[in-house]
């Protein structure tokens, strides 16, 4: 039923508006993890983002990749924690309160052996658009029970104009997708989120839309 | 079934003829040379072959599937231009306005309101933007946002939508019809693109303008366009009311201004450090990548026609 719900949603709505209303320049298509477990690491500046890498999935494979966000944010009203858990499929992490990590990333450790893809935005916040913010290390701790699985990074670059954060209205803008080479984990943490932190900022030498977006003066 | 006419209907096979000649050209040379990587070359013949399919597919349909479909060309020219250049966030509003010139641009031409369809945007657009700008209130960096926007809808709306209004001219070549204007417009501006090429790559010395574009040269500027004066003068009075004269002087029009539309978005490549504008036909780039000639071509095209015969 969820899984019904989900491929109508990407196949009828998503799927149109990141065709048209939107448009793609995807880079690499090819080294996009086709099956779990894998984790995608992406940037965040948007709604969209999510969305953006759902779709370039087909129909038939949504329901393997399941965004890790934030409960306080998408639980927050019984209609958005259906929406998200239901039709989005997310798996919602409690950023505050941090105690035991192996049981704050127990529904994580779950959907990776059960052959799922993870999309994970390190940075945590969607932040000023088109600014990388510094990653948070959960990342890290994440992957270090796991140290095996296929970590991706992606640049998504341009949607944090076409929808940034506190905007309701969506405004037509091609956006780049670049995907990069599988990231081996490193024991030590800071130089993990600096190999990740790296990998994204090569990444965005290849948008096409990198030298679009002007900062505004405050 | 449909009511082609029988002009325009030859125009079309010669084309898709032209098409099976190129596939046959890249199969023998893949024989020739197995090894070398003809992926490029491939992608675009295929593509070719879409967009020839996706084009005349809608011409023969209807007038209003032609225009409705000009109009997606100019919004997915128009995104492309605003994805790549400089724009604020604080004209995210702004270009929302410019988006929404587009289906009133391509109402004018349904309706053949032709006067409207002339001024709206040099006028009512340029116009309104910045009015709406000032209500958004951010100062810094206002000359050069409205500068380029207007810039990006005049090249992408006001210029392509004048393929679509060649549609609406009263017919005057009964055999060729509305759609042989477009067929001869499209087909010598992409004649050119490939004339200048051949010329340039077979006897190509002189650089034209190294700091833009290092690959053209003054032997295929020339030889382009010699080559499609040439062939417009004989095909013009059968897919246009153009005389052979006229035809002649529409050649060369066309390939010396598709040569400088192309430059044109070249620079603005240039500028930007990116060699495409996009990625949405493999092997050939963006949308502006591929109708950047036709941008310049199309409304001095409709112009000169205009002139001599309405």
């Amino acid at each position: 039923m969820n899984r019904i719900l989900k491929i109508l949603f990407f196949g009828l709505f998503i799927k149109p508006i990141v065709l048209l209303g939107l448009g793609l320049n995807v880079f690499f298509k090819f080294r996009l993890p086709q099956t779990g477990p894998a984790i995608i690491v992406a940037n965040h500046n948007s709604h969209l983002d999510t969305m953006v890498l759902m779709s370039l999935y087909p129909l038939s494979q949504i329901h393997r990749v399941r965004p890790v966000a934030a409960a306080d944010y998408f639980l927050a009203n019984r209609y958005i924690a259906w929406f998200s858990l239901n039709v989005i499929g997310i798996i919602p992490i409690t950023r505050s309160q941090i105690t035991d990590k192996t049981v704050l990333f127990d529904k994580c450790y779950q959907a990776l052996d059960n052959g799922d893809i993870l999309l994970i935005f390190p940075e945590g916040s969607r932040g000023a658009p088109e600014q990388l913010s510094a990653l948070k290390k959960g990342i890290y701790h994440l992957v270090k029970a796991r140290p095996d699985v296929n970590v991706v990074p992606v640049m998504l670059h341009g949607l944090g104009r076409a929808l940034p954060k506190g905007e309701a209205i969506l405004v037509p803008f091609n956006c780049d997708v670049v995907i990069g080479e599988s990231l081996p984990f490193i024991e030590d943490s800071p130089r993990y989120i600096a190999s990740i932190s790296d990998a994204l900022n090569t990444l965005l030498a290849l948008c096409l839309t990198r030298q679009a977006v002007v900062e505004d003066d405050e | 079934m449909f009511d082609i006419p029988l002009h325009s209907l030859y125009m079309m096979l010669f084309v898709v003829g032209l098409l099976i000649i190129a596939s046959f050209a890249r199969w023998s040379i893949k024989r020739k040379k197995p090894h070398a990587d003809h992926t490029e070359l491939k992608q675009r013949i295929q593509s070719w072959w879409w967009m020839i399919a996706i084009l005349f597919g809608i011409l023969v349909a209807s007038d209003t599937v032609s225009i409705v479909f000009f109009a997606l060309l100019s919004f997915l020219a128009l995104k492309e231009f605003f994805s790549i250049m400089p724009t604020r966030q604080a004209d995210r509003r702004i270009l929302l306005w410019a988006y929404l010139a587009i289906p009133i641009q391509y109402y004018w031409v349904a309706t053949e309101w032709y006067g409207m369809f002339l001024i709206f945007i040099p006028i009512y657009v340029f116009l309104f933007l910045p009015m709406r700008a000032v209500f958004v209130g951010e100062t810094s960096g206002f000359i050069r946002s409205l500068g380029t926007i207007h810039w990006a809808v005049m090249l992408s709306v006001l210029c392509i939508s004048h393929i679509a209004y060649l549609l609406q001219l009263p017919v005057k070549n009964e055999q060729a019809g509305g759609l042989g204007l477009v067929l001869f417009l499209i087909f010598i501006t992409q004649f050119n693109d490939v004339c200048q090429y051949i010329w340039g790559k077979t006897l190509g010395k002189h650089k034209i303008i190294p700091k833009v574009s290092p690959k053209k040269t003054w032997e295929g500027f020339i030889g382009g366009v010699i080559t499609v004066t040439i062939i417009s003068g004989m095909l013009a009075p059968y897919l246009t009311p153009l005389t052979t004269g006229q035809g002649f002087i529409a050649g060369a029009l066309i390939a010396i201004s598709g040569f400088i539309g192309d430059v044109v978005i070249s620079s603005v490549k240039r500028d930007l450090a990116i060699k495409d504008s996009g990625t949405l036909i493999p092997g050939h780039g963006g949308l502006l990548d591929r109708v950047d000639s036709l941008i310049y071509t199309a409304p001095l095209f409709f112009h000169f026609l205009y002139y001599t015969h309405y």
